[in-house]
Order: C-alpha cells, then structure tokens, then sequence
C-alpha cells in the first residue's frame, strides 16, 4: 500500500464521517484499484447521498469498470443534485455518444459548455460530435426505436411494439421502461409534436429503486405506486415488475383516481405483454 | 405556534397521519418534524426529497410543471408530499387507514400557508 493511499485510510478510520472518501476514492481509481475505490466511494454516497461529488465519483469508477448502466445512474443522480454539475454532463455525453446517440450527446455538450465555457476538453468533444451527427444525417423519426444511452454499445436493442393496445389512448401516454431508464413500450408526444419519451425514460432510471427504497426504511413495504398531480396533467407511476416501470399521463380532466385505474389497467397490459415476449 | 408548527399540526390531526415533516427539497434535510415512534424522520425527509426531485424532472421533461402533490402508495402505508415555497416540501407518512383524501387538502393548504 502506498504511502498517500495509507494516509488517507488512516484519516477516513479515524474519521469515518470525513470527505477523506472522496480523495482516497478517486486515488484509488486513478491507481487502478477499481474494487477498492468503488467500496470506498460506495461507501461515501451512502454516508452522503446528497452530495454530487460522491455519485460523480462512482459514476467515474464505473464508468472504468464498464458498468455504463451503473455509470449513468450515477451521473445522473449527481446531475439531480447539482444540474450544472460538467463532469456529469460530460460523463453523459460520453455514454450517449459510446451508444450512438450524438445528438443527445451533443445536447449534453452543449449544456456543459453553457456552464464552463473555457474548458478546452468540451470544445475538443463538442467538435467532434457535431462531426458525427453531419456525418450521421438527419435524427431518425419520431416512433423510432430509441437510442440506448445506458446500455453497451453492443446490447440488443429493447423490444418495442402494442403493448398498450387495449388501453384508452393506446401507446400515447403510456411509456414502459426498464430498470435502465430504456423505453421498453409506449410514448409520449409533446404538444409541440416532440418525442420525449427517451428523454423522460432516462430520468425514471432508478425511481423504482428509489420509491421501493423510500416505502421499505419506512416500514411501508413494497411500493405499489405513485401519483403525481401537476398544474397541467396527472402522472401516475406503477411497476408491473419488479425490474419495470410504467408512467401513465393524462390531462388534469381526467380525475386523479382514474388515472390511477387506468394505470392498473396499463400495467397489467404491459405484465401481459412483457410475460409474451418471454 | 409558529407558521412551520401550524402546517406540521394540522396535518398530524388527520386520522391516520403517523407523522409529518417539512424538509428542504435540495439536500433533503429536516426542518421541523412532528413523529410518532419508530418513524424515521431523517429517511424520510432524505428518500421524500430526493424522490421528489427526480419525478419534477421526470414531469419536466414530459413537457409537465413540477407537481404539487405526490402520493407514494405502499403496501402498508403511503408517504405524501406537497411541495412548497422556499425549495421546502411538506412531508407526511400515513397508514394504511389513513384519510388520505383529507391529508391531501390540509397537506395543500399548509403548504400554500408556508410562503
């Protein structure tokens, strides 16, 4: 063991609720030391979940240990924390980018770049994105099968299709996910005719884990769902499985606890749907 | 009583209401706290806000304004929460027997009291 990386577990020892994590984590990365510095950073975001820093460097470590999925959760649990957080718009963009989706790379880019303009390394990026997307054409149509921001750059694509054929609205307003944040099934449609569904799909990676996590250190169990009411709409939320999540949206006409039927409706769809494809 | 303990009071009186806190939405922190026993408050008030964060977003990109109220439905319980002014959100864990109806409103009129 080095003399730095001692030190500094000697600190976190004497002082276990320190930042020391922080910099024996990142030491430990940058010497190659992977499982250590995961547990150790692990460790620290446990201690600390509202700190940035924490999730960005797990994110970093699994990021190196090809864990892109897990390398995403976590950038994006910093990016919550702190939205203009560059290195986790940079991390992002980077895993967008390894699973061929430049745009939305470049949407990343873009952000960090509005944040810290003089950084060269996001220029250097941003040039050769921009590259990508001249060369790539056109963004594919909306309805598409969606990129795969979080998965390998070899992973089979997810499945799409009907799943919601039997539901009022059809697919519109209805998005299944998986525990990645990938759109399994369904859409959503802005009123603009924009395609969001990639875009929400990747900001529920995790709200399962969170929601299960959340009911159970309460003493409440497993979480059967969850409702939102917005000024403009209802989104009520459920899992068809234990690995799924559903997001049902309607407009604020439809009462509360009917979209709560219709998304017990949806879900046993989609449970239906996913038990076929096997 | 100050206004944090009124919006707190009033919501605890709702049958079934094991608890309520207010708690601040950025890092999750508690601010004031009414709970019975074998409530942790400091889990709530950490998971609520982190929760809370992640679905106004989520509501966000669907071309949505971040909710005022969230229910999350467990199998033996649920916990509420009513975002309010100040990056503050009102925090409440009922029963499974809970008037959650009547938690809903008081939850929305404290809230709206707390600016």
């Amino acid at each position: 063991m080095s003399d730095d990386i001692r030190s500094l577990t000697d600190r976190l020892a004497a002082e276990p609720s320190s930042l020391a994590f922080l910099e024996l984590g990142e030491t430990l990365r940058r010497r190659g030391q992977l499982e250590a510095a995961y547990k150790v950073a692990r460790g620290g975001a446990s201690r600390y979940p509202g700190l940035a820093d924490a999730h960005d460097l797990v994110a970093r470590i699994l990021s190196d240990q090809a864990d892109l999925a897990g390398a995403f959760d976590a950038w994006s649990s910093a990016l919550q924390l702190d939205p203009m957080r560059v290195s986790a718009l940079k991390g992002i963009a980077f895993l967008y980018f390894r699973a061929g989706d430049a745009l939305a790379a470049l949407d990343h880019l873009q952000r960090a770049a509005e944040v810290d303009p003089d950084d060269p390394s996001i220029a250097q990026a941003l040039e050769r994105v921009r590259q990508e997307v001249t060369t790539a054409g056109p963004p594919p149509p909306a309805g598409a099968p969606p990129p795969n921001p979080a998965a390998p750059p070899n992973a089979a694509a997810p499945p799409t299709g009907t799943a919601f054929d039997d539901v009022d609205g059809g697919e519109q307003g209805q998005l299944l996910v998986d525990g990645n944040g990938l759109r399994l099934a369904g859409a959503l449609v802005l009123a603009d005719g924009s395609d969001a569904s990639d875009r929400v799909a990747a900001r529920l990676a995790g709200a399962s884990r969170e929601a299960a996590r959340a009911t159970r250190l309460l003493g409440l169990g497993g979480w059967h769902s969850i409702a939102l009411e917005c000024p403009d709409g209802h989104i009520v939320l459920s899992s068809p499985t234990a690995e799924t999540i559903l997001l049902t949206v309607r407009d604020r006409s439809l009462p509360m606890a009917r979209v709560g039927l219709l998304a017990e409706r949806a879900a046993r769809a989609a449970r239906t749907w996913l038990e076929r494809l096997g | 009583m100050s206004p944090t303990d009124a919006a707190l009071d009033r919501v605890t009186r709702v049958p079934g209401v094991r608890g309520a806190l207010l708690v601040t939405g950025s890092d999750g922190l508690v601010v004031a706290e009414q709970l019975m026993d074998g409530v942790d408050g400091r889990a709530a008030a950490a998971l609520t806000a982190s929760l809370v964060g992640r679905l106004s977003r989520a509501a966000e990109s669907a071309g949505m304004q971040p909710p005022a109220f969230v229910h999350l439905r467990g199998d033996a319980g649920s916990v509420l929460a009513a975002p309010a002014p100040g990056d503050l959100v009102l925090v409440a864990v009922v029963g499974p027997d809970a008037n959650v109806g009547l938690a809903r409103l008081e939850m929305l009129e404290a809230a709206g009291r707390l600016d």
